[in-house]
């Protein structure tokens, strides 16, 4: 009991950033119909900006707002200088552009920062709590709390509000959207923002657990992205249970069947549910009108 | 135009005739009065952490040696080529340095790779080569032209379970890393762990960049019976596997790390919960807290100081076994008083008592490393500082 209690919350709280980088691939693949490659270097962005600014003296909070900020101007950068330009690219131009800007990105923070591996303090302490006999860090509820968060923040401001309103409509149908006067261009710089913000949030809470280095963004792009699959491209609610099944589809495999093969069970169950269902766990099926 | 043409040809073919002859004899008149020694390193690359601390103490003691008169009144003229890590540069390289070079030794081969697939050019052009990498595949099964100076992952291995047969443990759990070095050294572990009557109960495996290893450390916690862990890996991992380990309370347990993260970083990554962690590593990174009656003591604090003033950068091991091979081999030439490959080779492998940055070094025909286990000191982590770990506790 205490054994499958310990296994879940290992996978949820993994699950809860590759959640948070399934998210961000959704907002822009939303907004911009654009799988950008460069998430996970927001998520980098934001563990090694906080990193370094706190050792610079800046407060934690302080450190942490910094680099969101930070990775939202260097998100906005990427959409103005890099996919903008690029309108009416094909999908696998605009791939390969989001790929270029990954690698420049951690290319940049080798120089800026350096190569070494970096922490951060965990944000209430590492006294671990204790639970049916299994163990918990406190930083681990932080990264539950804090995805829950981003998740339900995300979800008022797409269904509440008229940006996010703006925002869906654009997704639905780009042309339509202009014509009843969506500024689409903002909309997508919005969703390049969001999603950098939403990945940099990933990075700051993740850190105390998982340490941070220029190039810890690569394998999260590629698991968020699995995750975003799993659960049905462009669909938040899907990234989020895409992201905790993989976490836990993880964990899981580690502990009962074997370590080595982890890896490859969560990526054999990722193949037979898209095999099963091309559109995702939660994906609909999209239609083409002729 | 034509004829033009077929003069203008011949007279560059002459010019570069000329300019080539007289660069052989400018050579050749070089080549009297220097002994020229090749090195191919990976001073760029994802392997420059080993290439580039290597390179600049061969560069930083050549010179000293020159300063001083060099060897027998003979000047060392160092040749050094960059592999980028990539073996087969390394291979042409190694061809240049014997056909275009000439040169009487070779020091150098960051990592096992360009070592290996440079080892056939100089057996076949019967030159001495002293590597700098890992792998004792490189000296095992011994070959007569190879050498080399880092102590092996299985040495690593060995010191570990010797602490631990001390302790008088029997049962040990291992979580290893399944990049090269952690897959590595978990087969040499697995192979010598019967010679110090240890079994492994447990096993588990983590990928280098996974970031959670509560799964596999609950699984080894919930294993009866064990008495020790080893965790053989490198980079980040091992930090976080430590920082799991005390988050769920398995910290009455022994763990012992490897000497892949034998550096300061280590305990600041992983903090207080690396508190109590054993591991083996070179006299080099304790030089300060040697007692002064050690023999190595002398050597790596001269080591140590004379590369951290020159280069400004902290001390690593891997620029000590470049120290240590130089060294090994200019102590062969003096006592063969001549720069005959051949007479080198014999000389380097009656090497004794040669006391390097990496230990004692005594080789045999048998034997081209010339390393045992006191090689290794055996550390623990206190207060957030190393400490030596007294034999037999």
């Amino acid at each position: 009991m205490s054994e499958l209690l310990q296994f879940l919350i290992s996978g949820l709280t993994v699950g809860a950033v590759y959640a948070l980088v399934a998210l961000g691939f959704t907002l822009v693949y939303h907004a911009a119909d654009v799988v950008n490659f460069a998430q996970g270097e927001f998520v980098m962005l934001g563990g090694m900006v906080t990193v370094f600014a706190y050792a610079a003296g800046v407060p934690l909070p302080l450190a942490a707002l910094l680099a969101v900020i930070v990775a939202v101007v260097v998100g906005l950068l990427l959409y103005w200088l890099a996919i903008a330009p690029a309108r009416g690219a094909s999908a696998v131009s605009l791939i390969i552009i989001t790929i270029g800007a990954s690698i420049l990105l951690r290319g940049a923070a080798q120089i800026v920062f350096d190569k070494q591996f970096h922490k951060l303090p965990a944000f209430s302490g590492d006294a671990p709590i204790h639970l049916f006999g299994a163990v918990i860090q406190p930083q681990s509820l932080w990264v539950l709390g804090g995805a829950a968060l981003v998740v339900l923040t995300l979800y008022y401001v797409m269904e509440r509000t008229l940006i996010g309103k703006a925002v869906v409509a654009t997704a639905a149908n780009r042309l339509a959207a202009r014509l009843v006067g969506v500024n689409v261009a903002t909309v997508m710089a919005l969703a390049f923002g969001g999603s950098a913000a939403i990945g940099a949030i990933a990075g700051i809470l993740i850190t105390p657990i998982t340490l941070t280095s220029y190039d810890v963004g690569t394998l999260l792009a590629l698991k968020g992205f699995a995750a975003a699959m799993l659960g049905g491209m462009g669909n938040p609610l899907g990234a989020v249970i895409g992201g905790l099944f993989l976490g836990l589809l993880e964990s899981f495999g580690a502990g009962y069947v074997s370590s080595t093969y982890k890896d490859a069970i969560a990526f054999i169950v990722i193949l037979a549910v898209l095999f099963v269902a091309p559109q995702g766990l939660v994906g609909r099926r999209k239609v083409e009108r002729v | 135009m034509a004829h033009y043409t077929h003069v203008l040809r011949s007279v560059a073919v002459g010019a570069t005739a000329l300019a080539l002859s007289s660069f052989s004899l400018m050579h050749a008149a070089l080549a009297a009065s220097t002994i020229k020694l090749g090195s191919v390193l990976s001073i760029t690359g994802p392997a420059s952490f080993l290439g580039d601390p290597e390179d600049k103490t061969l560069k930083m003691y050549v010179d000293k040696i020159n300063a001083a008169g060099g060897v027998d009144g003979q000047k060392i003229e160092l040749v050094v080529y960059d592999d980028g890590g990539d073996a087969n540069k390394a291979r042409t390289f190694a061809t240049r340095l014997v056909e275009d070079d000439k040169v009487v030794a070779m020091i150098g081969g960051s990592t096992t790779g360009t070592t290996m697939a440079m080892i056939p050019v100089f057996e076949e052009a019967q030159i001495p080569f002293i590597s700098f990498a890992g792998a004792v595949e490189i000296i095992d099964p011994v070959r007569k032209y190879v050498f080399k100076t880092p102590h092996t992952d299985k040495m690593a291995c060995e010191k570990i379970f010797e602490n631990i047969k001390a302790r008088k443990f029997t049962k040990v759990a291992m979580i290893s890393g399944t990049d090269g070095f952690g897959s590595s050294m978990r087969a040499q572990c697995l192979k010598v762990a019967p010679n110090y009557g240890v079994s492994i109960v447990a096993e588990e495996t983590y990928g280098p960049r996974d970031s959670d290893m509560t799964a596999q450390l609950t699984k080894i916690k919930n294993t009866a019976g064990v008495e020790a862990v080893v965790n053989p890996g490198f980079g980040q991992g091992p930090a976080i596997v430590t920082r799991n380990y005390a988050q769920l309370g398995m910290s009455s347990t022994p763990l012992y790390q490897s000497h892949g993260v034998a550096s300061k970083s280590f305990i600041e990554l992983a903090g207080p919960a690396a508190e109590g962690v054993r591991l083996p590593a070179a006299a080099l990174l304790v030089a300060d807290k040697l007692p002064d009656n050690d023999p190595q003591k002398k050597v790596v604090t001269d080591y140590k100081k004379t590369y951290e003033d020159a280069t400004k950068q902290p001390v690593s091991t891997f620029g000590g076994h470049a120290y240590d091979g130089l060294y090994i081999l200019i102590d062969a030439m003096k006592r063969a008083k001549s720069t005959d490959p051949k007479k080198v080779r014999d000389e380097i492998e009656t090497t004794k008592g040669f006391v390097g940055t990496g230990g004692i070094v005594t080789m045999s025909p048998t034997d081209h490393l010339g390393l045992d286990l006191s090689a290794f000191r055996m550390l623990e982590v206190k207060n957030g500082d190393w400490t030596l770990v007294q034999p037999g506790s």
